[in-house]
């Protein structure tokens, strides 16, 4: 990578979301344009004046729609428009606007507006069977595995590289669940105990219930401009700095999965971008991607905002409070607010977007908050998405 | 464009998995651009849909056989000049200098073609019809024919043509010496669409390796200059598009001929790689992307204007129908035939003295999504 020499900066100039439930009456579609007339409405814009769209959905096999970015087109705003769909697992909801960035900082296009929807209640009997093809044909499929038994692997192996109790993990859960009351679009906000999501049903241990984001469907979109072109649209255009992905090898069985490397790699390409070289002082507050509770704790650390094992006891402590130190999910995460794939981590690009500009209502962060970093993960544990953004 | 790399195209490639076809086309990439994919290769972009691939999250399973492991690298569901188009713009973005392209079919592991077409269709209001994609086709190329007053016989030319081109192109497996009269003769399946008026899937590989100018001088003196890209959709339902027309492809040319300057293609450029996946399409696109004027496409074709020694030669390697629909990777194809034309690396059915030329893609029924592409040996 040459040093940073971007051809354009990039501000996201307004953001829109869809409330995020389990089983939405609207198609896919409906959801998409529910998502974008938001955010238009946000930045008073028109469809008209967006040159360029980049939509983000994770499987066809949750909709059983072949070519599923096509059949969304209409919905997302992007007919007799440079349309296109970028899509890295679980990672696309960090990742298109990353994709839309492309669009902005190329000098190609002035603006693009960035689409991520996730219906996955039309999956029967449970979008995890749509989940099942997502290994290997000829060396994994035949063993029935599924996310929650692979999860459970990665969270034991977590555990027992830094001794780390169960109870502390636990308590990701409690505090992105309790944040989640304060963000009205959230589906699984609510007041539970330590106590809760240690007795909650094993589903593959160590993975209890309550320490596994719910089925969701949803749509969240942003529109990015060029800088030029976003001072015109807003006096308080939020930036983003930095961008980064990586993709680690497919054999996932062949890797210590106690640490994500390929976040970390992520991380630095997005920092550097953005001239952090201390991201643990530079950073007001984070949203790492937490569909399971170890995760937000493993993402901290790949976001290197904590030392390897650290971040269990920065939760205990408080330091990740919405009032703590480092806030970690202010939103309320995947965990409170739900986890429509590509549109749960979207709605951590439109958090930022709400923090840094101190609309985010309840939820507001304490303080001055000027640089924040988002992240998702997807595919067999394997890629990391960043973007960094600044106020 | 530093490198490209191909496999041949196949009706079936049983001895080898798809990583071993990417695998392949990686390396003849990386040879012919002169570049280490671990060292020098910053950023890896692939072109899939999941469906095809009978994997869900097909990102997963490219990194390691081209290079990519724990570097950038993702995926966008579409053609692969889809995937060249966000290489390009990752590269004039300043982020990278060299980033590689990857696209690929392994269309003979798919069972049932159909069904899959079918799962593209509205779930709601199209696909209880139970239309499927000949059916599809041939009201469309019907619609075309009519719309311009085209005779059947100017497709039936464009499959002989096509299949005639590809018996000189080695990495073509469906050329053949045709008499256009004989065709006529078949049966249609969706009339008026007959078998010979639909591209035959195959299996292959490709890999392109873009650059920055000032990399790609540090790599060779010769590279092919990408002028202008662009891309485009139309209405997605069947319901409400514009049938006679490919107005993606209009609307993308229009954007990749502003970047490139190109006022007047017909003149300025000297040999075109189109979307032929179906016969009536060549001439569709060539009309849409200003090749010849609104319903000249089949008079021009008929003059022979089209052929490999004519004005304006249109897929000299044969295209979709003699080369073989190679699914989402039908765009690199043609973009690595038109790359192959500009460095005079052609062989067989190079032609002589181009200087600039246009691709153009389209994503396949039912999809009105489709990419233009203009390279220049200058």
């Amino acid at each position: 990578m040459r040093s940073m020499n971007i051809k354009k900066r990039v501000a996201v100039v307004g953001a829109g979301m869809t409330k995020f439930m389990r089983r939405a009456q609207e198609t896919g579609k409906e959801l998409a344009f529910e998502a974008v007339r938001q955010a238009l409405d946000s930045a008073k814009l028109r469809i008209e004046d967006i040159d360029s769209v980049s939509m983000g959905s994770a499987p066809d096999a949750f909709d059983g729609v072949h070519m599923k970015g096509e059949y969304l087109l209409d919905g997302a705003g992007g007919w007799r428009k440079p349309y296109s769909r970028a899509f890295v697992g679980g990672g696309t909801g960090v990742f298109s606007p990353i994709h839309g960035w492309f669009h902005v900082a190329s000098g190609l296009f002035d603006t693009c507006l960035v689409v991520a929807e996730e219906k996955m209640s039309s999956c029967l009997p449970h979008p995890q069977t749509a989940f099942l093809t997502i290994f290997d044909n000829m060396l994994e499929r035949p063993l029935g595995p599924n996310l929650i038994w692979i999860f459970a692997l990665e969270m034991q192996r977590y555990m027992h590289v830094h001794k780390i109790p169960k109870e502390h993990i636990a308590q990701v859960a409690v505090k992105n669940k309790r944040n989640a009351l304060d963000h009205p679009s959230a589906q699984i906000a609510r007041k539970v105990t330590l106590q809760d999501v240690l007795s909650s049903e094993v589903m593959a241990w160590p993975v209890q219930r309550l320490d596994i984001s719910p089925v969701s469907d949803g749509a969240c979109a942003v529109i990015l401009a060029s800088e030029d072109v976003a001072r015109k649209i807003t006096d308080s255009p939020v930036w983003i700095d930095g961008v980064g992905w990586n993709l680690d090898t497919t054999y996932w069985t062949n890797r210590d999965l106690y640490f994500p490397r390929y976040v970390a790699n992520a991380a630095r390409m997005a920092y550097s971008m953005a001239g952090i070289h201390n991201p643990r002082r530079e950073i007001d507050f984070a949203e790492p991607y937490d569909p399971f509770d170890y995760k937000e704790l493993h993402h901290m650390e790949g976001l290197l905002l904590c030392r390897k094992g650290e971040a269990p006891k920065l939760t205990v402590e408080g330091v990740t409070e919405r009032d703590g130190k480092l806030p970690i999910c202010p939103s309320g995460g995947l965990l409170g607010v739900g986890n429509p794939i590509a549109a749960a981590g979207m709605m951590k690009i439109c958090e930022l977007f709400w923090q840094l500009r101190g609309e985010a209502g309840k939820r507001q962060v304490p303080g001055d908050v000027r640089t924040a970093v988002a992240q998702a993960w997807g595919d067999l544990m394997q890629i990391g998405t960043v973007v960094v953004m600044r106020s | 464009m530093l490198g490209i790399g191909i496999t041949q195209l196949r009706r079936s490639t049983p001895e080898v998995s798809y990583k071993e076809l990417m695998f392949e086309a990686a390396i003849k990439a990386y040879e012919d651009a002169r570049v280490d994919p671990r060292k020098d290769v910053e950023s890896f972009v692939c072109s899939s849909e999941d469906f095809w691939e009978g994997t869900s999250i097909f990102d997963e399973y490219v990194p390691d056989q081209i290079g990519g492991a724990l570097k950038p690298v993702c995926t966008i569901s579409a053609d692969g000049m889809y995937g060249l188009a966000t290489a390009y713009m990752q590269i004039l973005t300043g982020l990278f200098d060299v980033v590689a392209v990857e696209a690929h079919s392994k269309a003979s592991d798919i069972k049932n073609l159909d069904s899959i077409y079918d799962l593209s269709l509205d779930p709601i209001y199209t696909r209880p019809l139970g239309l499927n994609a000949s059916f599809i086709a041939g009201l469309e190329m019907n619609k075309f024919l009519h719309s311009r007053a085209a005779p059947i016989s100017s497709l039936r030319r464009v499959v002989a043509k096509n299949r005639g081109n590809a018996l000189l192109n080695s990495l073509a497996m469906n050329g053949a010496k045709l008499d256009p009269y004989e065709l006529s003769h078949s049966e249609p399946i969706s009339y008026p669409l007959s078998s010979h008026d639909i591209a035959p899937v195959a299996d292959g590989a490709a890999v392109a390796v873009l650059a920055s100018e000032e990399a790609a001088r540090n790599f060779r003196d010769d590279p092919v200059w990408i002028a202008g890209v662009g891309w485009s959709s139309d209405s997605p339902t069947l319901e409400t598009r514009e049938w006679s027309e490919a107005t993606y492809a209009k609307l993308a040319a229009r954007q990749a001929y502003k970047m490139a300057r190109i006022q007047n293609p017909m003149q300025d450029i000297q040999v075109a790689e189109i979307d032929d996946t179906y016969s009536y399409k060549e001439l569709q696109h060539a009309e849409a992307i200003g090749l010849a004027g609104h319903s000249k496409a089949h008079e021009l074709l008929e003059h022979g204007d089209f052929d490999r020694d004519g004005t304006l030669p249109v897929n000299p390697s044969g295209g979709s129908l003699g080369m073989g629909n190679t699914l989402e990777m039908n765009g690199l194809v043609r973009v690595i035939e038109l790359a192959l034309q500009l460095r005079g690396e052609a062989g067989a059915h190079q032609i002589h003295g181009v200087q600039t030329g246009v691709a153009q893609s389209w994503r396949g029924l039912p999809t009105t999504s489709g990419a233009v592409i203009v390279l220049s040996n200058k």
